[in-house]
């Protein structure tokens, strides 16, 4: 059994490894213990009994390998999750963003979407929408194009409509989209200024000039390494004063960019970039 | 020659009835306690901030939530956050996910007893407490299989039985025991000298 779990390491390294050459996708930073639960949720789903042979399906197959990308980011989201978050965004840095002539906005890991539109719902009642020009990325095409169609279960609408009230929403949920049988399309009107694209935060580089960067409950998922190269890019993509927004489990002080950020609020993981001339 | 204790971690899972089963052991354990301990403890997404400071006022040792990427050290309990898998890297650093719940639960107990495996190998020692469902039955075969040491709370005295009984069901337990017994045993255990 030790032996097991010895040659079990090697096989999932190679099989991160084989991706990377294959696909072009880093995984082998990411939090060793979470990707192996990943993987092996995926290899039981499919029958499969060793990381070895998902290794030679993922060389052989394109299909297969969409599969298992799908399954290997973790896609879990809501709408205006962690209400607090928002209504900290509303008290503390919606006053900055009003002073600027205009704004670009940069959702990282955006998955399905559904922070992005609760954003920008935000910036609409608060009137900043129109000069803002939002940039929703994430590394998986397919999620990226649930992200940009914004149709969501109507099953989830209590919950999101709660979510809503609790951070400081300032109409009726219900007129931000229109309901369809078991589902809901998000209003044409908050994708006007959204431009939806791919990247990588493993592989790709900076996304320049930004105010805002939101990257939530993605960097729980790194390791300390690649954690460190996303807050760099965050760094180098913000300008001073510029906004960073990370998870609630996630903080910047651990990391070797803590000393450029000060904290907004801390317990709900804002931060402004400040450089001192 | 005389050898120290093999194990170097703890890890506990419980849920229903588990706030008055963890207090009965974590009492018992003086601030000394060479071994750190580890904890899921399944509780309503929205609720249990308190339980560290609840568990605090009746343990010698520091109780804390665990931290995205903080080190594991010896005196400290940790417990899961609320809402989120508590996961142990083979760095003994602790990882977070917030992937679909397991067994109907997140944290869930099997997510964090499989990757303390991996991190802890035969050094583990595994405990189930009182619950209402099955989760960490898994978990705990895997540190059976793999050496570690296993400890299930007698079902009698559990507050919910389905999870201690589920545990017994799925491995070899190396020790079931009253609930009032497991702390006094964790201090055996860890003291003893092993030739």
């Amino acid at each position: 059994m030790l032996d097991d779990i010895d040659n079990q390491n090697i096989e999932l390294q190679l099989l991160l490894q084989a991706i990377y050459l294959k696909y072009g996708y880093d995984f082998r930073n990411y939090a060793k213990a979470s990707v192996r639960r990943r993987v092996e949720h995926f290899m039981k789903k499919e029958n499969l009994n060793s990381f070895a042979e998902t290794q030679h399906k993922i060389l052989y197959e394109v299909n297969f390998f969409d599969r298992l990308l799908l399954d290997l980011s973790v896609n879990v989201t809501e709408m205006f999750r962690d209400p607090n978050f928002y209504r900290s965004f509303r008290q503390n840095v919606v006053p900055f963003l009003k002073k600027q002539p205009f704004l670009k906005i940069w959702h990282a890991g955006c998955a399905s979407g559904e922070e992005v539109y609760s954003m920008a719902i935000l910036l609409k009642e608060e009137g900043l929408y129109n000069k803002s020009q939002i940039y929703a990325t994430d590394m998986n095409q397919v999620i990226l194009n649930q992200a940009k169609e914004g149709i969501y279960l109507i099953n989830r609408l209590k919950l999101y409509t709660e979510n809503y009230q609790k951070a400081g929403g300032k109409e009726s949920f219900s007129d931000y989209y229109i309901a369809h049988y078991d589902h809901v399309v998000m209003n044409k009107s908050l994708k006007e200024n959204i431009l939806f694209s791919d990247h990588n935060l493993a592989t790709d580089g900076v996304f320049g000039e930004m105010h805002v960067i939101f990257c939530r409950n993605v960097l729980i998922y790194f390791n300390r390494d690649l954690q460190n190269r996303a807050l760099g890019l965050f760094n180098d993509s913000l300008i001073n004063h510029g906004i960073l927004c990370l998870g609630s489990k996630e903080s910047i002080r651990f990391s070797e960019h803590s000393n450029i950020f000060v904290d907004v609020d801390k317990d709900e993981k804002i931060y402004a970039k400040e450089i001192s001339l | 020659m005389q050898r120290k204790s093999p194990y170097k971690a703890i890890v506990i899972g419980s849920s229903a009835g588990g706030i008055n089963a963890l207090t009965k052991v974590l009492s018992v354990l003086p601030a000394d306690f060479p071994l750190p301990i580890v904890i899921v403890q399944h509780l309503h997404p929205e609720s249990g901030h308190h339980l560290p400071h609840i568990l605090g006022t009746k343990s010698a040792l520091k109780i804390k939530q665990a931290d995205e990427k903080e080190l594991i050290k010896k005196g400290w309990v940790y417990l899961a956050p609320p809402n989120y898998h508590l996961l142990i890297e083979e760095d003994f650093t602790f990882s977070l996910s917030l992937e679909s719940p397991v067994n109907y639960s997140r944290p869930s107990i099997d997510v964090l007893f499989e990757s303390a495996v991996y991190a802890y190998r035969q050094h583990l020692i595994g405990i189930i407490l009182t619950g209402a469902n099955h989760d960490g039955s898994l978990g705990l075969k895997k540190i059976k299989e793999t050496g570690g040491f296993t400890i299930v709370q007698d079902p009698k005295t559990a507050e919910a039985d389905a999870m201690p009984k589920a545990a017994i069901e799925a491995t070899t337990i190396d020790k079931i025991l009253p609930l009032q017994d497991i702390g006094l045993y964790l201090l055996q255990l860890v003291n003893r000298k092993y030739n």
